[in-house]
């Protein structure tokens, strides 16, 4: 047999970020250029690797890397099609947010040591969206913990201690839920591997009082990170950490990953049939309705405009959980889509938010009056990115909603229906009068006073991925028919879904 | 002769480096620290080559010669010390000067005493009869004592009485448990003590003597009493060895005579027993460590809590095997896997964390918590050594740690046995939980009034390979399992 290069793919796109981090940690905070090639080289090489990939999985390459630890303990690293969906986002958006990061840090003490971190999770991203069993995928959400702790304490102030601990409080221990999870799993059914439509439906008869419990506890052990409420409580706390790792925490790494393990556990564990089965959809989609609305109501009496943006992310990232919990072909679009989505739009957001803070040192919604004049294409991003969030057309969010809501009716589930409408006019309350009052009311201060000489409203560095990302917030949105659309890529993976 | 060597390598070693002059004894010792492991090394590739391996030395067969043999479990045992011996023996040379120097007496008496029981230590994995196994423990209980008695202040020196004393009576309650089961079953040897033993009242005393022995040795809770003073005041390559290999030894000690040669006269609520003590010590040692001001006391209350599960993993196997007979098979395989992964991470981590606070004691000149502000700039090695040691310590993917958790896990989940699930789970929390508090001041602000001593760099070296060596472990599984399955 010829080695081939497929089965180490996989393994480089995880290395390519981890080297990155290994490289620049021993880094003096001064070698700004250094550090600035290293992140922009592996950011580059793992959105190409990606690419690499992408390119082969349609040619119908497999690309699988696989190491036996001890017997019945493998690591198993694979593409397959809902992988592929999560690696292409995060590889995405990680590019941008480098970016971000390099221009949002400049100057600040720790840089290394934030970049090195910074890469490790986006190592551990990358291993969570490959991983090709629960263990593998346990490995890398417990590093992903591990690697984004460093970013939330990065300030090192009290505050930042403080949420430091409440983080790892609810993370650690929403892993240890997830380990036994996963030793449980191991326990029923061997060492199992995700696949399309279900791999625990051989050894369901019999078991089927156990399993049900054991999704209990498999959703339990991701919902922490996927913010289901009532196991939210870190997310807003974890506002102190700074404006980039915010938007990675929120749109691609931490958050989201909760969101794709719910993904794997419904679709390739158990596989729809067998939830269905079991009837565990029915609590899975209560759970989060519940949390749709919990977070929007929560977002509505935020001031802090950060901590609005989290509670936000509560209500939005559980659509994911919604559309994934009702059974048929269109929510399942739905579902897929909004993971993509949803990550756009509130990178946007949190860029926006963090070009406020960095550049007017603004944290309030109430100081935001008239903002529009100061910061007119920040403001512009956001009000795209918000309006998308809220669901008007064309912007990328309208997609996602209108397919969870043709799903929901498919499925004959109208009180999915009703709650996607709550949300959307409590989406609306809690969007609409930042939108107002940065473009009509009258100025909280005089902009005019506190423009520095610089010729453009912020750094570049800073201004450029907030537009490119509401760009492609609008562009997902306004182009969802053509063929390199998430809508398409979604219907794709659908497809691949429901295949008899 | 392969076994015999491990043995005598680092006895004849001991000799000559207490014997030539002053000049030559860290020399001497670190050539005899390297053949040693060299022989350890022979140990395993025999083992690993050929099978079980026995020797009766000088020809006499038992009860009069001293038997040694090797299976699985035994390589794996004398390669874990012989890691740990290196690194050790490395980290010495630079931290115990015996020549120039004011503390050149510390690092004169350092290494006869250190190899005398690193031969010990080889003897016990060796042992192949239950009274050798008396022996070599202890060769074992008196150079670790006088080795606590380096450091010359008050404390060490109560501490170490505390430790002989305590150290003394488990080797009476052990000798006393051998010659009731000699008297029993007329054989020493550990294989026909397994063949002949049977329950009744001689047996449960006997067992239940020599076990108390043995769980004073290993630090048992609540039998744990003179090991946080003895382990946190010895100088730190000392710490390092007592921690890592000397209490391991006993509680390996325990697991063979358990799960192999004492198991036909045993009873599950016995072996629950013997868990309910694991769990407590974990939970218990877990929250000293939650409690203590210094760094080093941490990493002695953490030894406290980690051998627990040593103890956890005997309940388990006999779970596996319900009411029926301890076989090793299958089931019962993985936690006994994961027990033996376990002691390994756990030796390797626990090693590593004593050697770096002994860094940065040579670095700020105390341990106390409060004053590591500053570290993670001034020590950056030991402070990455430290990170690594706690994330093995603490179950967390990918090291050895985790995969020994794992194996545990799995094991306990398949027999139900869900409080012994809770406790391994809960006791990785607790871990994280006291590493992050003694770890995370380093990270703070340096105070403004500190002068820092220059850290040789073999020490900070040595500390980070043994916490790399403990992370490893956790990627590559399969050389040890099947290493331990000789034998079996």
């Amino acid at each position: 047999v010829i080695p081939s290069l497929d089965a180490w793919l996989p393994v480089l796109v995880v290395a390519a970020s981890t080297i990155t981090g290994i490289a620049i940690a021993p880094l003096r905070d001064e070698q700004v250029r250094a550090r600035t090639i290293l992140n922009l080289a592996g950011a580059l090489a793992k959105l190409a690797l990606v690419a690499v990939i992408f390119q082969g999985f349609l040619r119908d390459h497999e690309y699988e890397s696989r190491l036996a630890l001890v017997p019945g303990f493998d690591f198993v690293l694979r593409v397959d099609a809902i992988s592929l969906l999560f690696a292409v986002l995060s590889s995405v958006l990680w590019l941008v947010t480098t970016i971000y990061a390099i221009g949002y840090l400049e100057g600040s003490p720790h840089r290394s040591r934030f970049f090195a971190f910074f890469s490790f999770s986006v190592a551990a991203t990358m291993g969570i969206a490959l991983a090709g069993n629960l263990l593998t995928f346990f490995v890398f959400y417990e590093a992903l913990t591990l690697a984004t702790y460093p970013l939330v304490i990065h300030r090192g102030t009290q505050q930042a201690l403080a949420a430091g601990r409440t983080y790892l409080a609810y993370t650690l221990a929403g892993g240890a839920v997830l380990l036994v999870g996963v030793g449980w799993t191991q326990a029923i059914a061997g060492p199992v591997e995700f696949q399309l439509g279900g791999a625990l439906d051989a050894v369901a008869e019999g078991r089927r009082a156990e399993l049900i419990v054991l999704f209990g506890v498999l959703i339990v052990g991701v919902g922490v990170k996927a913010a289901l409420v009532p196991l939210h409580g870190w997310l807003p706390i974890a506002m102190v950490a700074p404006a980039p790792v915010s938007a990675l925490l929120h749109a691609v790494a931490v958050v989201k990953a909760g969101a794709y393990g719910i993904v794997r556990i419904v679709y390739e564990l158990y596989g729809l049939e067998l939830a269905v089965e079991l009837g565990v959809l029915a609590p899975l989609a209560a759970a989060a309705a519940l949390t749709i609305v919990w977070g929007s109501v929560r977002a509505l009496a935020q001031d802090e405009l950060k901590r609005r943006l989290a509670f936000s992310t509560v209500s939005q990232v559980s659509y994911i959980t919604l559309g994934v919990a009702t059974f048929g072909p269109l929510a399942s679009i739905g579902a897929l889509v909004h993971l993509i989505h949803q990550g756009l739009m509130k990178i946007t957001l949190f860029f926006c938010a963090g070009n406020i803070a960095e550049t007017l040192g603004l944290h309030r919604i109430s100081e935001l009056g008239g903002i529009g004049r100061r910061m007119p294409l920040t403001m512009a991003a956001f009000t795209v990115a918000a309006f998308g969030m809220v669901g008007v057309p064309p912007v990328a969010g309208f997609v996602s909603k209108w397919y969870l809501g043709s799903g929901a009716v498919e499925a004959g589930e109208l009180w999915v229906l009703a709650i996607l409408g709550v949300s959307g006019v409590l989406n609306a309350a809690y969007f609409l009068p930042i939108v107002y009052a940065a473009w009509f009311r009258a100025p909280t201060a005089d902009w005019e006073q506190r423009k520095p000489g610089a010729r453009a409203e912020t750094s570049l560095v800073l201004l450029v991925p907030c537009l490119a990302t509401a760009a492609m917030a609008l562009l997902a949105g306004l182009l969802a028919a053509s063929p390199i659309s998430p809508l398409e890529l979604a219907s794709w993976v659908t497809e691949a879904l429901y295949a008899p | 002769m392969t076994l015999a060597l491990a043995v005598l390598v680092p006895l004849v070693s001991a000799i000559a480096a207490f014997a030539l002059p002053r000049g030559w004894t860290a020399r001497t010792g670190m050539a005899g620290a390297l053949l040693t492991a060299a022989s350890a090394a022979s140990v395993v590739a025999l083992v690993a080559a050929e099978g079980e391996r026995e020797v009766a030395l000088g020809g006499w067969e038992a009860p009069l010669g001293i038997a040694l043999r090797a299976d699985g479990l035994s390589a794996v045992m004398v390669a874990m010390a012989a890691a740990i011996g290196v690194a050790v023996s490395a980290h010495a040379a630079r931290s115990l000067p015996s020549r120039g120097g004011a503390g050149w007496r510390q690092g004169q008496a350092f290494w006869p005493l250190w190899l005398s029981l690193w031969a010990a230590l080889n003897a016990v994995f060796l042992a192949g009869d239950a009274f050798n196994v008396y022996v070599a423990l202890e060769l074992v209980t008196l150079p670790a004592v006088a080795l606590v008695t380096l450091e010359r202040d008050r404390e060490a020196l109560a501490a170490a009485m505390r430790y002989l004393i305590a150290a003394l009576l488990g080797s009476m309650a052990y000798l006393l448990g051998v010659a009731l089961l000699y008297g029993d079953t007329g054989t020493l040897d550990l294989v026909g003590i397994g063949q002949r033993v049977e329950p009744g009242v001689a047996t449960t005393v006997a067992v239940a003597a020599l076990t108390a022995g043995l769980l004073v040795k290993a630090a048992l809770f609540p039998l744990h009493f003179w090991l946080p003073g003895a382990h946190s005041r010895a100088p730190a390559a000392v710490s390092a060895v007592l921690s890592g290999l000397v209490v391991t030894a006993a509680a390996y000690l325990v697991l063979r005579l358990w799960l192999y040669a004492l198991a036909p006269a045993l009873t599950l609520a016995a072996a629950e027993a013997l868990g309910v003590l694991g769990a407590a010590a974990v939970v218990w040692g877990s929250l000293q460590a939650l409690r203590a001001g210094r760094l080093k006391l941490v990493v002695a209350y953490s030894t406290v809590a980690q051998i627990g599960y040593l103890f956890v993993v005997v309940a388990l196997v006999w779970e596996g095997a319900g009411s029926g007979q301890v076989g090793l098979v299958s089931g019962e395989a993985t936690a006994w896997q994961g027990g033996i992964y376990h002691a390994v991470a756990h030796a390797l981590a626990k090693a590593s964390l004593f050697l770096a606070a002994g860094n940065v004691i040579l670095c700020v000149g105390n341990d106390r918590l409060s004053g590591l502000g500053g570290l993670s700039a001034r020590l950056p090695l030991t402070v990455a050594t430290m990170v690594l040691a706690g994330h093995s310590l603490a179950g967390l993917p990918p090291s050895g740690g985790f995969t020994a958790k794992w194996l545990m896990l799995v094991a306990a989940i398949e027999h139900a046995a869900w409080w012994w699930a809770i406790i391994l789970v809960a006791g990785g929390l607790l871990t994280v939980a006291y590493m992050l508090r003694a770890v995370m001041p380093a990270f703070g602000r340096a105070p403004a009034t500190q002068n820092a001593a220059p850290v040789p760099r073999a020490m900070e070296v040595s500390a980070f390979a043994l916490a790399l060596a403990a992370i490893l472990l956790g990627f590559r599984g399969e050389e040890l399992v099947s290493l331990l399955e000789v034998g079996m």
